[in-house]
């Protein structure tokens, strides 16, 4: 399936993106390097729902986990930026486990009602706390990334890079493979030997890894955190219309479709108020028609 | 050699049904035994709590000597309990080779890539299997039988000690049938335990060393397959002891307008076929009953006939063809079904799923309605503030039939009423059945695989067999001319 061919132009394309910041402006590459941290989180998102079976609503739950670790460590206790990204990964690994251990017990539309009400409550304890949090004002990081355009187009686009190859591969490995089988057929999968329970939750876990780890990279490059851009559920919204219109189950097209949202809504700016009704009309109708996304049409062409 | 499986007193409640009652039985290596039964009688129960699927309420499951009764289904699993279903959910963008390297894979989270010899194991239970020609397809191109294969080489790649089959031949053709009996005696062979789960006898005949027959969670038989083909219990479960027909009134011989004409009739399910060019007529005023076992298609026929399933061939209710309307307006229609599964509205009270029946009713008319079906089932009036899920599954049958006369039906279907009930219920429902037929003109089609319950209230019955009507005729000459296939 995965034919080489398909492997070069995925070459190529990166290969384009790297070299992008030589041709087109600042504020493009601005919006490029949102897209990217987006582009991680839906990422992880489908590796929960195209492999494991299971329909996360509150991404932004893992995210916001993640992006407020990082400015909480960064802003009182003076860390430097590495530190806190890996704090901030620890804790949505943590966060995710005390939500998907009881949550994964759940059978039918449960599981994805309890991260729901996930992002409800971390949301409410950002503003419940604004003193400490800033609430929905924002708080200020005390360190940013970089302050250059294009270092901060490069960092995004090496984690998306790096996060998509290492989501990717995994999902190919053997270990995808068994996670696919658990999300298709779980009492097959049981009766095949497989630890059904162990293997959704390893995908929980590094879902949120990732996530955690987009939400701070994204706070580090914004220099602020506010709950309405890492953690309100429109947030999370947008990470899962931009997985299904890229293409369940197959991880690169949900970068495809991050980078998509973000640059049709750009496009689309002239309409004002209209754009975002333009987008999600549009959205509604590949996920109508084109259940497979943008790479299951490209998939179903050749095939 | 020594038992592999041993099963002793095990015992499976779901709430108030007791739906495996102290079984006991042993499998030794090299061994096949059929654990037969009707619908409803529990063999699947037995087959989940051996899988870990279901946990055993009470008793011991042993595989080789090692007590495994209450363990995730994953780890009996790997204590050597296979199963071969009857079909699972494929991957969409695996192959069949990798469908069966899937099944070869320990179970790590670091794994990430197979030993080089998982791949070439692969293959060698697909050439054994016959799945060669077709390795590098993908499932959803292949034919059902493929399908089964599929699931039978998934079993083999884990070398269970132990191999449980889900009713071998569903849905197989003959040359099929002898391949599959050949692989199935290869377990044997090559020193496995097997348990073959199905419906009837006759099926497995040719392939166990003995059978287990159960009936409502119970063993009524054990022995070579002959010895349970005559064994009296068993002919009276599947056949019925005295076959009675009733005497009829003059309902019986009258010409008949006919009010449902079924003609051609097929369906398929993806791969297999489920019914094939079946015609039935119904007259007005009927009572005709569609009898065959599980998986026969009568279920099919009925989803067909209510718009539920798509199908080929023609359908008339009172001269209209019905194959343009919805399944909501077939059922506003006045044909209405009462389905197999019941589908009682759980939460909801005994009356709210009554009245859910009689929305379209006036409210006078709704409670004569009422009045009348609690005369016929005077249970559900006791019980008319509880919730239709706690009821018993007596209680529940006759709430899913009240709740479909409730729509006041031109045409009942039944859909196998008397599933998983006990003997007595059943004689309450075959009374309110008879008086249903001697106080309304209602017309009424009954499938059912229990023929004891079929033939007293039918004028005429058809006999369901892999998809095809095989007989069609007068319930007193049944035993005689088709008694034969059902056993």
């Amino acid at each position: 399936m995965l034919g080489s061919r398909n492997f070069w132009l995925a070459m190529a394309a990166l290969v384009v993106l790297y070299l992008l910041p030589f041709g087109v402006s600042g504020y493009v590459l601005g919006l490029l390097t949102v897209a990217y941290y987006y582009a991680v989180a839906a990422m992880a998102w489908d590796l929960l729902f195209g492999f494991a079976g299971e329909v996360n609503f509150g991404p932004s739950f893992l995210v916001g986990l993640g992006a407020y670790t990082a400015t909480l460590l960064n802003v009182y206790a003076a860390a430097p930026i590495l530190p806190c990204l890996l704090a901030a990964a620890a804790a949505a690994v943590a966060g995710g486990l005390v939500l998907a251990v009881p949550a994964l017990r759940l059978r039918g539309p449960y599981f994805g009602l309890v991260t729901l009400v996930a992002v409800l409550l971390l949301q409410n304890i950002i503003v419940l706390f604004s003193g400490i949090t800033g609430g929905e004002i924002g708080l200020a990081l005390t360190d940013v990334l970089a302050i250059d355009d294009h270092t901060n187009y490069w960092y995004a686009l090496g984690f998306m890079t790096v996060s998509g190859g290492l989501l990717f591969g995994l999902s190919r490995s053997s270990a995808g493979l068994i996670l696919q089988a658990s999300g298709q057929d779980a009492v097959q999968a049981a009766a095949l030997g497989f630890n059904v329970a162990k293997h959704k939750l390893a995908a929980f876990c590094i879902s949120a890894l990732f996530s955690g780890l987009a939400g701070a990279m994204l706070v580090f490059y914004l220099g602020t955190a506010s709950a309405g851009t890492v953690v309100d559920i429109g947030i999370g919204v947008q990470f899962i219309i931009a997985a299904v219109l890229g293409g369940r189950r197959t991880i690169i097209g949900a970068a495809i479709g991050s980078i998509f949202l973000i640059v049709a809504g750009e496009v689309l700016r002239p309409l004002g108020e209209l754009s975002t009704f333009v987008v999600s009309s549009f959205a509604l109708v590949v996920i109508l028609f084109l259940p497979g996304g943008f790479l299951g049409l490209l998939a179903g062409r050749r095939g | 050699m020594g038992k592999l499986l041993e099963v002793a007193g095990l015992t499976k409640r779901f709430g108030g049904l007791l739906a495996v009652k102290e079984l006991s039985f042993a499998v030794a290596g090299g061994e096949i035994l059929g654990l037969i039964g009707p619908n409803g009688s529990g063999k699947s129960t037995v087959m989940k709590c051996i899988l870990g699927i279901e946990r055993p309420t009470a008793g011991s499951v042993r595989i080789a000597g090692t007590e495994v009764a209450g363990w995730p289904a994953h780890r009996i699993a790997r204590r050597g309990v296979g199963i071969v279903f009857q079909h699972s959910q494929p991957l969409p963008r695996q192959t069949v080779l990798e469908h069966i390297e899937i099944a070869l894979l320990p179970d790590s989270l670091l794994r990430l890539f197979a030993d080089r010899h998982v791949a070439e194991r692969a293959r060698a239970i697909a050439a054994r299997v016959g799945l060669e020609r077709v390795m590098h397809r993908l499932p959803r191109t292949l034919p059902f039988a493929d399908l089964r294969r599929l699931e039978l080489a998934k079993a083999i790649a884990r070398n269970p000690t132990v191999v449980l089959v889900d009713e071998p031949f569903a849905g197989l053709t003959a040359a099929e049938v002898a391949d599959f009996s050949a692989l199935i005696r290869s377990f044997r062979d090559d020193g496995h335990a097997v348990l073959l789960v199905d419906h009837n006898v006759k099926s497995v005949a040719a392939l166990v060393d003995r059978v287990l027959a159960m009936y409502l969670g119970e063993r009524i038989a054990e022995g070579t397959a002959d010895e349970v083909m005559r064994d009296d219990t068993v002919r009276r479960v599947y056949l019925g002891g005295r076959i009675q027909t009733t005497a009829h009134d003059t309902r019986r011989n009258t010409e008949r307008q006919p009010l449902l004409q079924v003609e051609g009739l097929s369906v398929s399910y993806g791969k297999a076929q489920a019914l094939e060019d079946v015609s039935i007529t119904v007259g007005a005023g009927e009572f005709v009953s569609v009898v065959g076992l599980n998986g026969a298609g009568k279920t099919t026929l009925f989803n067909a006939i209510c718009g539920l399933v798509p199908a080929t061939g023609a359908i008339r209710f009172d001269g209209q063809d019905l194959r343009a309307s919805s399944a909501a307006r077939i059922a506003r229609g006045g044909l209405v079904q009462c389905p197999e599964s019941r589908e009682l509205f759980g939460d909801l009270s005994v009356r709210e799923n009554l009245d859910l029946g009689g929305q379209h009713l006036t409210r006078q008319a709704c409670a004569r309605q009422l009045d009348w079906l609690f005369e016929l089932f005077p249970i559900l009036r006791a019980r008319g503030d509880q919730s239709a899920r706690t009821l018993s599954g007596g209680e529940q049958q006759m709430l899913a039939i009240a709740r479909a006369l409730m729509m006041q039906p031109r045409l009942l279907i039944l859909d196998e009423p008397t599933l998983g009930l006990a003997p007595v219920i059943l004689e309450l429902l075959s009374k309110a059945l008879d008086r249903l037929r001697r106080t309304t003109d209602i017309t009424v089609l009954l499938g059912e695989q229990n023929i004891t319950f079929a033939l007293p209230h039918a004028d005429r019955v058809y006999v369901l067999e892999h998809a095809r009507i095989v007989w069609e005729g007068p319930p007193d000459r049944l035993a005689a001319e088709a008694g034969a296939g059902l056993l």
